[in-house]
């Protein structure tokens, strides 16, 4: 038994209404239509009678896909426990299906903040100002960025290339030693990009760092990689596979690193990360096609990702002054801040960058996405109209 | 769903080989046609004669694309596609920006704000990169003020617009004034459909449908079609932050991934996202600006085929004009441009004489620096089939023989009277074979073209002549 707001509040919901065996109990029925309901059949159909049978709706359900395949979880930095003296690791990777809301993602995305051994003046200004004043010290820099939201952070040695400051693996390695003693944040190692050199610092910093499972950037096809990946195993830790926007090379990469010993769940691939602008396209569709694969069952590419986001500095636009393209000590973060945001939806795991501005941002959108937070304001969203 | 392969298309064309289409052959056309290089109206075989009916039917819908290509104004197309990743294909319709107007502001400031909208234009590696619409919302909840903004905005752009009110008497009035620019309107909701559907059947317009749960959205996208609209846009509306940022994306990619893997019609439309939001939770301008911009590229990484926006500073627009450049360009082709000799600035015949590839990107940045430095020169640009310097010198598409080739071919040595390039600092080790072999001198240019102008005043004009 319906009672008449029942019946007007089932109308005004559906499009038409086939009624049977109905008889209506009132003693005077006066129905004043509102102009919302464009069309009301009580009147007309109130007898038995049958109304156009409507087309049937397709039902839309979410579908459940398959995957055969499913991607390393890593950890980057060992607690005391496990052999290292981190505060808290980092986990990444361990994603069993291609989007967060299909339910396979253990782990968010992070971010890891760049650091480097020397003061970086040739840095843009809106960069310079936010860091040369910590420059000066690695340890204070890193502590800096922890404050700005880094998750982890990567010290890149360059000072040790020859054509810098030649800097010994001895004196490096003593860098990486007091900044583990200070910071209790998992560390990324980056070289200075010097095929000769990097494998010689690698093998001292990683013997100083032995056991706390530090990401050591990079073995690449440009150096001795195979060095690399045993001086990883024999101190206990991670590789970072670098290869430059070719899906085969780092398949091939991974695949010889992995052959070397080093262990499945202690490999991160950087398949190059080109800057928004630059490039940006084919590292996008290289995530994409990695994180596909790896989910389709290809056993070379099932690790995570990791992305040089910074590069988005290389680009004019980030700090070019060039009135007509605006104001550049906000283009520039925006940018950078825009790049990560392209490889994240793409599928990166790490996101190495710069500007605290970008990193909050980025970061706002990975707890949106990934941890599904309560948002700190509840917005309507029809009031967009009124803004 | 697998893409329709040549022969699927092949068996419903004629099969005569007449070649009207301007294809060789039907099978060539049919190739064609899956790239989205032809039209089936460009077969005319197929509309002559009327034997070819049915054939014709069944081709028009193997082609319709998984996501229906909808068409605002007089001529944005928006939507259209058939891959949910760039590689598999190509995306064909970019992100269309709409910039909004409210009609709370001044006369002044919207003819202000119209004209900066009409005019906004970055020229990036040879393309204009343009804003796409207006965007009218009417706050005032006047219809007299809404219709005296639309018609100020009519008479001042050219531009597609969008009518925006939940309120269907207010959108009314709007269509009544923009009837021959063919409106987007906002939006229909389950509650407000009908009166909307209504108005996108009685003027012909396309039609955003708002609603938030995707299955309620699929019932609710079926009933305006079955009351006889077509052209519909889907909003499952944009949220700054949070679980309902993350429910709003989920369902732009379930839509889309429904559409386009399981061939579920209902969801195959164009996505609107709307990023103006950012301005619920941000009123400094500049906070508001980045978080709005932000939002619009997560958007716009997940199908979002109209994006709305408030802001108009062009240090928030360039970084998302930039992505959609990147996202939207044929991965089967890098942007090139023709390989030649160029003249920046008046060269004469004692101009240097820069020698670059044909991808875009580099031959612009060249060009590009040697105009800021106020240089004459002539830029001689190889077929490195689209590739930049290093990529090229890389793959062995920069090579000694191709200089020598694109120097006689182009007749360099008619247009100057000595015989000396500058080469790319990258290509550097080319620069012995390349004097060994054209006989030309070779100077080694800087590594990044933003120096040419400082090298040319060092080195060129002390003993570049030779
Ligand atoms: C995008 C990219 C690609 C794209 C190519 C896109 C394209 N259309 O060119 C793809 C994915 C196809 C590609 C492929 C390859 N790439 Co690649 N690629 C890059 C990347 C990321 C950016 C290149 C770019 O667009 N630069 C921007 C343009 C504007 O730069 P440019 O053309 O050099 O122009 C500048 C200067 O040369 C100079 N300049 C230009 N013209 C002139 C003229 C004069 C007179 C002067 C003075 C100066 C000058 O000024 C310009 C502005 O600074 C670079 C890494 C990097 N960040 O540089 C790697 C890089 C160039 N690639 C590399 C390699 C090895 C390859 C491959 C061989 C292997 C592979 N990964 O597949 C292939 C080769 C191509 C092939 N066989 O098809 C290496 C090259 C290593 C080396 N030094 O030899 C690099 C450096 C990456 C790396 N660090 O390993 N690549
Ligand atoms: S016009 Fe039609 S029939 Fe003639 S060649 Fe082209 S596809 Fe074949």
């Amino acid at each position: 038994m319906l009672n008449l707001d029942d019946i007007i509040r089932i109308l005004s919901e559906v499009d038409e209404i086939e009624l049977e065996g109905v008889s209506i109990e009132a003693q005077e029925l006066i129905m004043e239509l509102k102009q919302g309901l464009a069309y009301i059949p009580v009147a007309k159909h109130a007898k038995k009678e049958k109304v156009e049978k409507k087309k049937e709706k397709l039902k839309y359900e979410r579908k459940i896909r398959e995957y055969t395949g499913s991607i390393q979880e890593v950890q980057i930095g060992a607690t005391r426990k496990e052999g290292g003296t981190r505060d808290y690791v980092i986990k990444i990777g361990g994603q069993t299906t291609l989007y967060p809301y299909e339910g396979g993602y253990k782990n968010r995305p992070v971010v890891s903040f760049d650091v480097f051994d020397i003061p970086q003046p040739q840095f843009p200004k809106v960069l310079r100002e936010i860091w040369s004043e910590v420059w000066h010290d690695p340890v204070a820099w890193a502590e800096k960025a922890l404050e700005y939201g880094a998750d982890l952070i990567t010290i890149h040695l360059v000072s040790t290339d020859p054509h810098i400051k030649d800097t010994s693996p001895r004196e490096a390695a003593k860098t990486v030693e007091e900044l583990l003693q200070q910071i209790k944040a998992p560390i990324i190692i980056g070289g200075s990009g010097n095929p000769e050199k990097d494998p010689k610092v690698f093998e001292k910093v990683a013997e100083v760092a032995e056991g706390e499972l530090c990401l050591i950037a990079s073995a690449n096809f440009d150096l001795d990689y195979k060095k690399v990946a045993q001086v990883a195993i024999k101190y206990k830790h991670n590789v970072l596979s670098w290869t430059s926007l070719d899906i085969n090379d780092q398949k091939s990469l991974n695949k010889l690193l992995f052959e070397e010993g080093l262990p499945r769940n202690r490999l991160v691939q950087d398949p190059t990360t080109a800057a928004l602008g630059y490039g940006l396209e084919y590292t996008y569709s290289i995530i994409q096609r990695i994180k596909q694969n790896a989910l389709k069952g290809d056993s070379e590419l099932q690790n995570p990702i990791s992305c040089g986001v910074t590069n988005a500095w290389g680009a004019r636009e980030s700090w070019m002054k060039t009135p007509e393209w605006g104001a550049r000590e906000y283009r520039g973060p925006l940018w950078e801040t825009v790049n990560a945001l392209a490889v994240l939806f793409a599928g990166a795991d790490i996101m190495m960058m710069l500007h605290p501005l970008a990193v909050k941002t980025v970061k706002m959108v990975i707890t949106s996405i990934f941890e599904k937070v309560n948002p700190s304001r509840e917005v309507k969203y029809e009031d967009w109209i009124k803004i | 769903m697998a893409r329709i392969s040549p022969l699927e298309v092949y068996k419903l064309l004629p099969g005569i080989n007449c070649k009207k289409c301007g294809a060789d052959t039907c099978m060539a056309f049919a190739s064609q046609l899956i790239e989205r290089k032809k039209k089936v109206e460009d077969c005319t075989v197929l509309f002559e004669e009327d034997k070819y009916k049915e054939k014709r039917e069944k081709l028009i819908e193997l082609l319709t694309p998984p996501i229906k290509e909808v068409v605002i104004g007089d001529g944005l197309k928006v939507g259209g596609e058939e891959v949910l990743y760039r590689h598999e294909l190509t995306f064909f319709n970019p992100t269309a920006l709409f910039i909004d107007i409210s009609d709370d502001m001044s006369d002044e400031e919207i003819e202000e704000r119209v004209r900066r909208i009409n005019k906004f234009k970055i020229e990036r590696v040879g393309q204009e990169l343009k804003l796409d619409g207006i965007a009218i919302r009417c706050k005032t909840n006047d219809e007299v003020r809404f219709g005296e903004v639309v018609l100020k905005v009519v008479e001042n752009s050219k531009m597609p617009i969008a009518l925006c009110s939940f309120n269907p008497e207010i959108i009314e009035v709007g269509l009544g004034i923009a009837i021959n620019r063919r409106p987007l309107i906002y939006a229909a909701t389950r509650n407000n459909w009908k009166k909307f559907a209504e108005l996108a059947k009685n003027y012909n317009c396309p039609l955003v449908v708002y609603e938030e749960d995707i299955e309620k959205m699929s019932d609710l996208v079926q009933d305006i079609e079955e009351y006889g609209v077509s052209d519909i846009i889907l909003d499952f509306g944009t949220y700054p932050q949070g679980e309902p940022l993350a429910r709003a994306i989920e369902n732009m990619i379930s839509a889309r991934r429904a559409a386009i893997e399981d061939g579920f019609k209902p969801l195959g439309k164009p996505i609107l996202g709307n990023a103006t939001v950012a301005w619920l939770v941000e009123s400094d301008p500049i906070k508001a600006s980045h978080l709005e911009s932000s939002l619009a590229a997560s958007l716009m990484l997940n199908y979002a085929d109209i994006i709305f926006m408030h802001t108009l500073e062009t240090w928030a627009i360039l970084p998302l004009l930039t992505l959609r450049q990147n996202i939207y360009t044929d991965p089967r082709v890098p942007i090139q441009v023709e390989p030649g000799l160029y003249a920046i600035g008046k060269p004469n015949e004692s101009s240097p004489v820069l020698v670059t590839t044909n991808f875009a990107l580099t031959y612009y940045t060249v060009a590009s620096d040697v105009e800021a430095g106020k240089v004459d020169a002539y830029i001689l640009v190889l077929d490195t089939e689209g590739l930049a310097v290093e990529p090229a010198l890389a793959g062995a598409k920069f090579t000694a023989s191709l200089v020598k080739e694109h120097l006689e071919k182009f007749k360099v040595d008619e247009k100057v009277n000595h015989k000396t390039i500058i080469i790319p600092g990258m290509a550097a080790r080319l620069s012995g074979e390349i004097e060994d072999i054209t006989g030309w001198r070779v100077l080694v240019g800087p590594i990044d073209s933003s120096r040419i102008p400082k090298f040319i005043e060092e080195k060129w004009k002390k003993n570049g002549k030779a």
